[in-house]
């Protein structure tokens, strides 16, 4: 065995732990906001990102308790589940994880070969495939409050509508809404505010932040992300402040905050090198934003976040570092 | 201190592990009953045998003399009989045997007569020469000749010298428990290369966790008649790297593929100045040098140690234990295993570590690289690691050399950061022996190409020589028979010489451009690999201007 012979002690599994620990604030927000509903979707991802995970290695042929015990297989499950609408069905659970799993990460060569977010991928198949299950939201507890029979859900009501029972038709009524998304596009956003979701956004800012402080993630990710968000909002806010939404407004947005320290920092499919990871960042933000302006779907991070995936190798080859007493300008073509 | 540090990029925080060896004062390790001296103990060519088998050699006797422009000499570490000049296990990575000189001491530790070198009133040329007599290599690791390095060559002076004493490894201490007993020696060696290389500026640069030992430089600094910075550097892993050294020092980064003097500025280790001071003052060549032994042992410690002692004699010396699971020379980071204790110190020795499974547990199963660039945040070269380990693994090392694979100085920053425990340098080392393998090839094939081609040109010029005879034979006979004036007989040579021309310059041509087209790809390489490339390409010079010279020959007549 040659050198070195000491390594500090870090590890895939300290690294994954750390994010599924970050996403506890997002997920308590969550809770908070929508009703313990998100625990069960949470809980079928993982059990079915567990299960195909273990399946897909048996297949390959490679030992199933280092790879399992890395967290990554968890890690996918919780962002989706966590995109996914507050009560979707079972099956689009199963089926999205399943898809992320399996097509994503698997078939692509597992752990640190996937070319896509196996998140983002799960999420594009289940939006492209179920648009109608995919953009029901049930609305945030203050909101559903303000309806006659607007109470939360229980655990057990929460996991009764994801597998199928029936609900009283009041309570469906009162959960069933257009999702945050869309109402931003729809220009109701004017009674959205200060309901809560700005603090699902806090949430998630918070444990990406500590994901930051652990140096788990980079800064240039989220701040590029960030700023990509800002920066398209902004000039088409300046231009047309009555069609488009406040630049502040779109920024603290869930699924913005999600993917700016959880989705867009995944370093499999991410870029590597320090100018690369800014590019990522801005590009992400900038599409994310033409995707929600002027695309069919409520959001942009999926695509935004796929379309970024397919550029970096492009990134990474033209934004390589200077090299320690190398030239100041790298002439490479 | 006054002077602004920089901060090179990159870099790890290992514990240090130093306490155990650095507070037991040096102990003189016993003489061996047998010595065996590697001739290959230095980077560049080894030395070659000045003694025979049964011949009786005294202590600090030439046994071996350096051989080329980058070597140095071997030396008898103590009186004896040699017994034995054949291939002995050594102390390398590849467990390979190497030719050694074995000495069976008679215990008198004669003394051959030496005496100090008057260096103010020598000439730099002759006390160079003195040195490389002397043995004297660098005791930092690198082993790289002095002699060499103390030669400032066409800039006539080097202006800034740094003395290493960063000795950023963890558990190794022989620089440490160097500075704290021998600061004036140090400093006189100091002396010694300020005068070789005409530095005006001089910093010495010591790992702040070293207190006893930066304080015990700054007071022998004190009385010197010339200006010496000693300069407390931030504690990182591998801030005692040369490159290093020189940023956090300079702010200066040597350019990649280059020397540090082509910047001004020589680096030596403390232990090399040192040794400098023996060989000058005290006419002493380099036989012996600091040793720690470290780590699994009863009584970590540094030893004196003559060079060609066997390791296991110093790990019984240091108190050996139950639960040993291997034995470095080096320390954790850069260190190489040993295949077998029997294998001699040599002067690269600066560290025995003993391993135990406890203090260095077996390394985890690695996982898929999921591009976390830790390994490029802790590069010290800048480098980016994720890269570099995938071309080297998929086998494309052309990629790999575009990263600047060469620019990669195996420090193991990456591997130890990375969380999926993937043994990075060993894949760069792969691809490194690799391309070098394929580049040996390459050479090979270029000889055999051309000689090839000049058998086929050969074979053309002695059929034209033959056809031109022949010719002329027929000639003559056509004349004799027909008494024709030969008017034409005159034109055939010249129309052959014509002809031998430009083959011959369409061969200088061809030559000239394949010379141009010649891959660049050893511009990167280490120094001392430069230096090998350079000397097999020298002798391949000499083998092609041997092969030319019958054409040349040719062409007067």
């Amino acid at each position: 065995m040659p050198s070195p012979f000491i390594l500090d002690r870090s590890s895939v599994t300290q690294i994954m732990a750390w994010v599924l620990v970050a996403l506890l604030p997002g997920i308590g927000a969550y809770v908070w906001l929508f009703g313990p509903g998100i625990l069960v979707t949470l809980t079928l991802a993982t059990v079915t990102a567990l299960a195909a995970e273990t399946a897909m290695l048996k297949a390959r042929g490679y030992p199933a308790k280092p790879f399992l015990t890395d967290l990554s297989a968890i890690v996918t499950a919780w962002l989706l589940a966590l995109s996914l609408p507050s009560l979707a069905p079972w099956w689009l659970i199963i089926t999205g994880t399943l898809f992320a799993i399996v097509v994503a990460k698997h078939l692509y060569g597992g752990l640190g070969q996937n070319i896509f977010n196996p998140a983002m991928i799960g999420y594009a198949v289940l939006i492209v495939s179920f648009p109608v299950q995919m953009t029901q939201w049930a609305g945030p507890l203050e909101l559903t409050s303000l309806d006659s029979s607007g109470v939360h859900l229980t655990l057990a009501q929460s996991a009764a509508v994801i597998f199928g029972s029936d609900l009283p038709k009041a309570t469906l009524d009162a959960i069933t809404m257009a999702t945050p998304l869309d109402v931003l596009r729809t220009g109701l956003h004017q009674q959205m505010t200060g309901v809560g979701f700005e603090w699902l956004a806090a949430a998630f800012l918070l444990g990406g932040l500590l994901l930051w402080a652990l140096r788990i993630i980079s800064w240039q990710v989220p701040l590029a992300f960030l700023a990509g968000i800002w920066l398209t909002a902004g000039f088409l806010h300046f231009f047309d402040a009555g069609r488009f939404g406040a630049p502040w407004f779109h920024l603290f947005t869930p699924s913005v905050m999600l993917c700016a320290f959880f989705i867009a920092t995944d370093p499999v499919s991410g870029a590597t090198t320090p100018r690369g990871k800014l590019v990522f960042g801005l590009g992400a933000g900038f599409l994310t934003m033409v995707i929600r302006t002027w695309g069919g779907f409520p959001d942009g991070v999926a695509f935004a976040i796929l379309l970024m995936n397919v550029c970096v190798p492009l990134i990474d080859q033209y934004t390589q570092p200077r090299i320690y007493g190398g030239a100041r300008k790298e002439p490479r073509a | 201190m006054s002077r602004e540090l920089f901060t090179f990029k990159g870099g790890v925080h290992p514990s240090g592990h130093k306490e155990a060896s650095n507070t037991r004062p040096i102990h003189p390790a016993p003489l061996p009953k047998t010595l065996v001296i590697p001739l290959r103990q230095h980077i560049g060519n080894p030395a070659k045998p000045r003694v025979s088998v049964g011949e009786r050699v005294l202590k600090g006797q030439m046994i071996a003399a350096a051989s080329g422009a980058i070597s140095t000499a071997v030396h008898a570490s103590s009186s004896g009989v040699v017994t034995a000049i054949d291939e002995q296990p050594v102390p390398h990575i590849s467990g390979l045997a190497d030719l050694c000189i074995t000495i069976k001491t008679d215990g008198r530790d004669e003394w051959i007569p030496h005496a100090p070198l008057d260096y103010q009133t020598m000439t730099a040329a002759d006390l160079r020469l003195r040195l490389r007599d002397m043995g004297l290599a660098g005791l930092g690791g690198a082993v790289f000749p002095s002699a060499v390095k103390l030669d400032p060559g066409t800039a006539q002076t080097c202006p800034t010298l740094i003395i290493n004493g960063g000795e950023c490894e963890p558990w190794i201490t022989c620089d440490d428990v160097l500075m704290r007993s021998h600061a004036d020696e140090i400093l006189q060696g100091t002396a010694i290369m300020r005068h070789l290389l005409g530095s005006s500026e001089i910093l010495i640069g010591i790992e702040d966790n070293k207190p006893e030992a930066l304080d015990a430089m700054r007071a022998a600094a004190a009385k010197l008649d010339f200006a010496v910075e000693v300069i407390a550097v931030p504690a990182c892993y591998p801030g005692g790297g040369a490159k290093q050294m020189i940023e956090t020092l300079t702010g200066k980064q040597v350019p990649s593929g280059k020397l540090s003097t082509d910047i001004g500025i020589q680096v030596f280790n403390v232990g090399t100045a040192h040794a400098l001071a023996r060989a000058v003052h005290h006419g002493e060549p380099l036989i012996s040098r600091l040793v720690t032994v470290t780590g699994h042992v009863l009584r970590p410690q540094n030893f004196e140690v003559l060079i060609g002692t066997p390791m296991h004699l110093l790990i019984t010396l240091a108190g050996d234990r139950e639960g040993m699971s291997g034995v470095l020379m080096g320390g954790p980071m850069m260190g190489m295993p040993m295949p077998d204790l029997e294998v001699p110190v040599i002067k690269a020795t600066n560290c025995i570590l003993v391993k135990s499974d406890a203090l260095f547990p077996p390394l985890p199963r690695a996982l898929p690289c999921i591009r976390c660039t830790r390994c490029a945040d802790a590069c010290p070269a800048e480098l980016q690691p994720q890269e570099l380990f995938r071309f080297a693994k998929a086998g494309d090392f052309g990629r790999a050399q575009e990263y600047h694979l060469f620019d990669c100085i195996e420090c193991g920053c990456c591997s130890y950061v990375c969380p999926s425990h993937i043994p990075l340098v060993d894949f760069y080392r792969y691809a490194k022996s690799e391309i070098w393998a394929h580049e040996k090839d390459k050479q090979a094939a270029d000889l055999a190409r051309e000689r090839h081609e000049f058998r086929l040109f050969r074979q053309e010029r002695e059929k034209a020589e033959k056809a031109e005879k022949l010719a002329a034979k027929a000639q003559a006979k056509r004349a004799e028979l027909t008494a024709t004036p030969a008017a034409s007989g005159a034109a055939t040579p010249t129309e052959a010489d014509a002809k031998k021309a430009l083959i011959a310059a369409a061969l200088a041509r061809a030559q000239a451009k394949k010379a141009e087209a010649a891959p660049q790809n050893t511009d990167n390489l280490s120094p001392d690999t430069q230096h090998e490339i350079a000397e097999i390409e020298a002798r391949r010079a000499k083998i092609l201007e041997l092969a030319r010279q019958p054409l040349e020959s040719e062409e007067k007549t």
